[in-house]
């Protein structure tokens, strides 16, 4: 296996949505290939770091104040039904 | 090496809360709201890259979603379907504040930077923790910033709001073969981005490198 196939292989390796078969081959790819390591590696936790970082929380004054918007609107228009809005 | 898992878990009496929103109750529709509203804003300011807009967003698109219950059907997840009008809503948004430039999550994206890296750095063993919080949070929104809109949307969608292949691309009505080709690019590309504040020390040479400020190229 060359490094271009391994990488076109790296999403549905780490998303662990390949055949035990391909999953070897990738393995075996490895083992021995250190750029490929070291790609597959630090692009996973280039993924859990921006799962884990909270970007873009919503702070819960605006949140309630978004919401109470929303039902306010929605209800507004409850009496003649939900496709009225 | 272990696969990333999702962090979002399937809600069972969603089906319930919609049925009884479809039918008027209002409450009902609340706490689909407050269910979705933190992942709706996250969404938004990503695609957006606006505070204002991805507040008027959530409000729009709840809205939207609440007049056009009738509509959905239930093939989806209700998430799913709110998000493909939480994600129309967004790039409309963006458009308007950027006309001069064509957003599209169609375009083909051409770089260079998902060929075989040639020479490849390490990180250092907890890369994060070399920054504050605070730089942290300003190196990871510049560095998604910078990524074309089609792939970070795609980026966002599957990687931090755990939506699955086949879900993205229907939240995006794109072809799942597109999805993985643009979650794939968007990956290296972040990847590559971040290895210049992650890399092992003396790999790089000097130290942390400085933040460019800048807009992402769309």
């Amino acid at each position: 296996m060359k490094c271009s196939e391994f990488l076109q292989e790296l999403t549905n390796y780490l998303d662990g949505v390949i055949d035990d078969r391909t999953k070897s081959e990738l393995e075996n790819h490895l083992s021995w290939c250190h750029n490929c390591y070291v790609v597959c590696d630090t692009t996973k936790k280039t993924i859990e770091i921006y799962r884990d970082s909270q970007l873009y929380e919503l702070p819960e004054d605006l949140r309630s104040r978004l919401r109470s918007a929303i039902v306010s609107k929605c209800q507004g228009h409850k009496k003649a039904g939900p496709e009225s809005v | 090496m272990s696969t990333i898992q999702p962090k979002v878990e399937p809600v069972s009496d969603e089906l319930a809360l919609v049925q009884a929103a479809k039918g008027g109750d209002v409450g009902a529709f609340e706490e689909l709201v407050k269910r979705y509203d933190r992942n709706v804003f996250r969404i938004a300011q990503h695609i957006t890259q606006n505070r204002e807009d991805a507040e008027d967003v959530v409000q729009d698109a709840f809205l939207k979603a609440y007049s056009n219950l009738k509509q959905f059907q239930g093939q989806s997840k209700f998430y799913t379907w709110l998000v493909r009008i939480a994600v129309n809503e967004a790039l409309m948004k963006l458009r308007r504040r950027r006309p001069e430039r064509t957003v599209s999550l169609d375009e083909e994206v051409k770089t260079e930077e998902d060929s075989v890296p040639r020479e490849v750095a390490d990180w250092s063993p907890n890369p994060e923790q070399q920054y504050s919080q605070a730089e942290l949070r300003e190196i990871l929104t510049k560095t998604i910033q910078g990524l074309p809109a089609s792939f970070r949307t795609v980026f966002v969608l599957r990687d931090v709001e755990g939506l699955s292949t086949e879900e993205t691309a229907e939240a995006l009505e794109l072809s799942i073969p597109a999805v993985k080709s643009r979650l794939l690019r968007a990956r290296l590309q972040l990847r590559e981005r971040l290895s210049r504040f992650f890399q092992k020390r003396g790999e790089s040479g000097n130290g942390k490198p400085i933040l460019e400020s800048g807009d992402g190229d769309l």
